[in-house]
């Protein structure tokens, strides 16, 4: 009747997961008793949950990714913890089957549930505004999207406190992600969540695109377009591209634990190297899918705080399409030790080196964009020029490891852990801390606080070099990754500094938590009244902050790249006030967050093999896409009166004297 | 532009002082590097890649040592200049040129293009030729006659097969210094990597496929060897310890071998096949040389829960019946 | 100067959509997307006939293509699904010149020929499984089911789509909102002919030799 669900699947014998997934249950219903008690359902229902506007989901994905990031930071400094203790002979706290459950996690949510999700939430709020739009070409299909990423997150975080999680690493290669070695649910975890996820961010790739291409201002043909919005074109291109192969492949892994198949087993014909050529062929594009944008944000935020446009726009443009379509050449590189031939190894070995041209260029144009600029050090600044030096290291060693017989000594070691995490974090992290920092009072209409923000800069930054450099040099010295314990002394010293180096960043964590606290506390001392807070080109700064639904009364007019910053040197602000028109907005709808629950149900099912669950969860997905697919009223007017009610509200641009 | 009365000129205001001189925040900084390079420095042994015991080893330090060479000649100008022109050109130093218009200058972008290209073209021929070179499959050049070693990755063990003298080992890797081995590789469950970090190139090992690695040890001595592969929870303990000894011991320990331990017997071979680890070395004193192709054969046609009927048990009873 | 209403864009000359004349109209977003969406679904069939091709000789022992794919009956479902495109084609002409009775029975001889070509998939399917050629015999059996089975589970779909779309237009009628998703399905269904155009020719011819 409950498939192989019982008692037994709540951990209670395992007093770590018992008390972090009973603090999370208890956290979890603690929050909605709150929302409950103080009455806020309607209008967390009414603006938020069934909300289509680009601007709010956003923010929800935004929200999602760093709630994410606490877990997967917790599963971190558990991993560190357990490798500085556990070190010759020593036991540690964590027993082999909790720790490789805990490395997969973390893996898994970091990229899947906090970099994909940032990343997303930011692209999702800021390009129908760059581009003096009202909104991404398929509202609804937004909602779907990010509801579809909050299930598989909500499934990664069930595992926690009914049954465990996969024990395979964050890319469960097989055989050992096969039933035969791994009979138990977490692998169905694993696949299931990211299945549902990996749906959710395939549609706002069509989405994304889609608005970029055949939604943009009168005026801004594509050589007009924000740098951020053509790494976003690039990003979101490389998802539709590169998550069908996850889909595929994921879905082959199901049919082999599901219905004996044999795509990837030892016996029968199946070849365990498909599964790692496969999954690298998403898994590299994968990266470049979140350093994209990463790359777009640095541009932004250097023109802006440099007080100067972007230096070689169109060598931008074309360092990124160059980037979007190498990414697609060179996943070999992660499996140089599998055995290919010299030929094959070179060719990519050399392929993965020209990715670093145009990657080069880049910071090269942030360099001399920074050249004879005025450069104001916000943080957002300051994130970028942590990233400019991180980011080069980082990208050194991943050069370096392009030569395959130096990866035949470093692959899989910590020195691969600290490389990747270093232009990870170096890049797409700061990429994304910067970004919601700069875009921060745009979304809420007060500036967060800016010493908070330095502090968690440092504490990052400090953390992170302490936190990898030992691990370089531990991999050099010959320690392999997901080690639940050590056998070598002499090891320690350097885990232990690494240890040291998790703990400032968990400072610098507490510093951002702290940072929304206040702001949010004192935000009637730091409000944006003007909606340009940092003096920006873009047109995401000509609206108000926070913008009205429909982003723009009158869609601009565009002229010139840096659309607004032209706009402001002309003056053009205070002109006639515009004669508004009446707009159409698409109009809220639960669709995504049903959906959402639909497949919760169904994937939970599927887990736990509960036959008769799965099969309804299916059909009432297809009954909820059903009774969608049959409205048409769709969208409801804003007349023009009450535009130009909300328009004549908002304190003018530029007009505080 | 003109001045906003509200946070926006707070900030304004507070970003026109230098943010670097807070001289606090500098000295702590400074402090934890001092610290962080004597940690490193006093824990940094030669160990792993850095105390190459062979040939292989040896060329690929020398690899990574030119390429990062390389390729610090524009990663450190840059790193620099970011800091450089940061610093120079904040808005708060009257000194400093601004060209808000300048946006765009042909010389900078050829340069610009030019820098990263031809690091990438002579590291790319490094790559190119080096991949050639240190092919794992390549044979050792050496008068010696290399010495073959089957190599058999177990759940959480490391079993060796000396085909030619019909002893086996497990976890112990004996080889004559100063000879070329020649490796075939193979798992007899999941994937793994077979490494030694101080003789060279690691090498995956997978189920129903053979991998094949050579090389070599300079002179004896006693060198770590792991599996690089995560493959379970008993990954940890899959080490193993090679010993390089002089040829002539090589053919003495080969004879004390095959008088001591017992005979690796498909029984035998049988009760490695279930999952333990953390297992001590031992050697076998006979062994079937055809015993690695029939694994191969073997993995490739197994039923798919033998490892489930094994001792090793999940935690938790969750696939309940 | 401001801009009062797109009247004021008249100096870009290009219609909306393209470069510079503002966003495109709703009913060209929805295809374009649709196409994308389309192209999207075709990079997984890529995966599956990436997986066939490497695993179509591991047969390990068992059956081949050879031994179990009957040309004649590849060739009646391929017929039926071709024919059925062309279907397909009519019915949407009928509904853009807004002929309603004639959509219908061009929509029903689809679907007939749809439900065919599944007709005969699935009995093919369980003959194999009969025999003991099920997708768990080998590694080349679970790639061809797979592969085969996804497009068939596609064209499935397709069919519970178009009796969806017969719904609607019955009860509201050839709209323009109803045309556009009518235009979705048929874009979708010769995808799909596309598809069965590669399955047919890698699998099946190519699985015969």
């Amino acid at each position: 009747m409950l498939g192989r669900l019982s008692w037994s699947s709540i951990p209670f014998d395992e007093p770590i997961a018992l008390v972090a997934g009973g603090g999370a249950v208890l956290g979890g219903l603690a929050v909605l008793a709150l929302v409950t008690v103080m009455g806020w359902w309607p209008y967390l229902w009414r603006e938020w949950l069934t909300s289509v506007d680009h601007k709010r989901i956003g923010v929800m994905y935004t929200f999602l990714a760093m709630i994410m990031l606490l877990r997967g930071f917790a599963d971190a400094i558990m991993m560190r913890s357990q490798q500085a203790i556990a070190v010759n002979g020593a036991e540690g706290f964590l027993p082999p089957d909790h720790y490789d459950q805990i490395f997969s996690a973390h893996g898994t949510i970091m990229i899947f549930f906090v970099a994909m999700p940032f990343v997303v939430g930011l692209m999702n709020f800021v390009i129908p505004l760059q581009l003096g739009v009202r909104d991404v070409a398929f509202p609804v299909l937004n909602s779907v999207s990010f509801w579809l990423t909050a299930s598989g997150a909500l499934l990664v975080n069930a595992s926690l406190v009914i049954g465990n999680f996969s024990r395979t690493g964050w890319l469960a290669y097989p055989p050992l992600s096969e039933l035969a070695f791994s009979p138990d649910v977490g692998v169905d975890y694993w696949l299931w969540s990211l299945q549902i996820s990996g749906l959710g961010t395939l549609l706002a790739g069509i989405n994304m695109v889609t608005t970029i291409l055949k939604l943009r201002a009168p005026g801004m043909i594509y050589f007009r377009m924000p740098v951020f919005c053509w790494t976003a074109l690039a990003s979101n291109m490389l998802i539709i591209a590169a998550f069908p192969i996850l889909t595929a492949t994921m879905a082959m892994l199901l049919l082999d634990r599901y219905l004996g198949m044999h795509f990837f087993t030892n016996e029968a014909g199946g070849s365990a190297m498909m599964y790692v050529n496969l999954i690298w062929a998403w898994g590299h594009p994968e990266v470049y899918i979140l350093i994209l944008p990463a790359f777009g944000v640095f541009s932004e935020v250097i023109a802006t705080f440099s007080g100067k446009a972007l230096f070689g726009y169109r060598s931008m443009v074309l360092a990124t399409l160059g980037i979007c379509v190498l990414s697609f050449m060179v996943w070999l590189h992660h499996f140089f030790t599998m055995g290919a031939s010299a030929d094959v190894n070179a060719f990519f070995g050399v392929m993965s080196m020209v990715i670093a041209v145009p990657t080069g260029v880049k910071v090269f144009n942030w360099l001399f964009t920074l050249f004879h600029g005025r450069v104001r050090f916000t943080s957002p600044v300051l994130w970028s020029l942590g990233f400019m030096v991180t980011f080069v290291i980082g990208g050194m060693t991943g050069v370096l490891m392009a030569v395959p017989p130096v990866d035949f000594m470093l692959h899989n070691s910590v020195f691969l852990i600290a490389h990747f995490h270093n232009v990870i974090i170096g890049g797409v992290l700061f990429g994304m801390f910067a970004g919601y920092t700069y875009w921060f009072p745009k979304a809420f209409g007060f500036i967060l606080d800016e010493r908070l923000g330095k502090a968690a800069f440092w504490c990052w930054l400090i953390g992170f070099y302490l936190a990898f450099m030992p691990l370089y040099v531990l991999g050099l010295m010959g320690m392999t990754r997901r080690l639940q314990h050590v056998a070598d002394p002499s090891w320690q010293p350097l885990l232990l500094v690494a240890e040291l180096g998790a703990l400032f960043v968990a400072l610098g964590i507490l510093c951002q938590i702290a940072q929304l606290y206040v702001s949010i506390r004192t935000r009637d001392q730091r409000r944006d009244l003007t909606g340009d807070p940092w003096d920006g080109r873009t047109l995401e700064w000509a609206t108000a902050s926070p913008p009205p639904s429909y982003n723009f009364a009158v869609m601009p007019d565009v002229e010139d790249v840096d659309a607004f910053w032209e706009i402001k040197k002309r003056q053009e602000l205070d002109a006639v006030e515009p004669s508004y028109e009446d707009i159409e907005m698409p109009r809220n709808t639960p669709t995504g967050i049903i959906i959402a629950f639909c497949a919760v149900v169904t994937g939970f099912a599927a887990i736990w093999h509960i036959w008769w669950a799965v099969i309804l969860g299916a059909i009432a997905s297809a009954v909820v896409m059903m009774v969608f697919g049959w409205s048409e009223e769709r969208e409801f007017e804003i007349p023009a009166a009450e535009v130009g009610r909300i328009e004549r509200a908002r304190p003018a641009l530029g007009r505080a004297a | 532009m003109q001045q906003r009365h509200d946070a926006g000129s707070l900030v304004a205001k507070s970003l026109a002082r230098n943010p670097l001189s807070a001289g606090r925040h500098r000295k702590a900084l400074r402090t934890i590097l001092v610290c962080l390079a004597a940690a490193g420095l006093t824990s940094c042994q030669q160990a792993g890649m850095l105390a190459p015991k062979g040939p292989i080893a040896a060329q690929e330090l020398l690899l990574l040592i030119n390429t990062t060479e390389i390729m610090l000649t524009v990663v450190v100008p840059v790193i620099l200049l970011t800091l450089g022109f940061a610093w120079w050109y904040r808005s708060s130093n009257p000194r400093a040129n601004h060209s808000p218009e300048w946006a765009y200058q042909g010389g900078v972008e050829f340069v610009v293009w030019s820098i990263p290209a031809l690091i990438v073209i002579l590291v790319g021929g490094v790559a190119w030729i080096g991949a050639h070179q240190l092919d794992p499959k390549a044979p050792i050049a050496s008068t010696a006659k290399p010495l073959q070693v089957d190599v058999v990755a177990l759940d959480w063990k490391w079993l060796f097969i000396y085909p030619d003298q019909r002893v086996a080992t497990l976890n112990q890797l004996v080889v004559p210094a100063g000879t070329p081995v020649n490796f075939r590789l193979t798992s007899a469950t999941v994937m793994n990597s077979f490494f030694i970090p101080q003789l060279g190139s690691q090498i995956y090992t997978m189920g129903g496929m053979t991998t094949h690695l050579n090389l070599m040890a300079d002179a004896p001595g006693e060198f770590p060897g792991i599996s690089a592969q995560f493959s379970g929870d008993g990954f940890a303990d899959m080490r193993f310890t090679v010993k390089a000894v002089p040829s002539g011991d090589f053919d003495k320990w080969v004879t004390t071998a095959r008088g001591a331990g017992s005979a690796l017997d498909d029984a035998g071979y049988g009760a490695l096949t279930k999952p333990s680890h953390a297992v001590p070395p031992a050697t076998y004193r006979s062994v079937d040389p055809k015993l690695f192709d029939r694994i191969v054969e073997q993995t490739a046609a197994m039923p798919a829960d033998v490892r489930a009927a094994g001792a090793w048990c999940p935690p938790a009873p969750q696939t309940g019946g | 100067m401001t801009v009062t209403s797109l009247a004021d864009i008249a100096p870009h000359h290009l219609a909306p959509g393209r470069g510079g004349g503002g966003p495109a109209p709703t009913r060209i977003v929805v295809a374009y997307g649709f196409w994308i969406f389309l192209l999207s679904d075709i990079i997984l069939f890529s995966g599956l006939f990436a997986a066939y091709a490497v695993l179509a000789n591991s047969t390990a022992r068992g059956p081949t293509g050879q031994q179990l794919f009957d040309l004649n009956t590849v060739f009646i479902e391929t017929m039926a699904l071709l024919v059925s495109s062309y279907t397909a084609g009519l019915a949407m002409l009928s509904a853009e010149w807004q002929h309603r009775s004639r959509f219908f029975v061009f929509a029903a001889l689809t679907f007939v020929l749809g439900a065919a070509f599944v007709g005969i998939e699935i009995s093919e399917f369980a003959g194999m499984v009969s025999e003991g050629a099920g997708p768990s015999r080998s590694a080349f059996l679970s790639a061809f089911f797979t592969l085969v089975g996804t497009h068939g589970a596609h064209v499935t779909t397709g069919l519970l789509w178009l009796l969806y779309m017969v719904a609607q237009v019955a009860v509201k009628g050839l709209r323009p909102a109803i045309l556009q998703r009518l235009l979705c399905f048929s874009l979708f269904w010769h995808a799909l002919d596309i598809v069965w155009v590669g399955v047919f020719t890698l699998v099946y011819l190519f699985g015969v030799r």
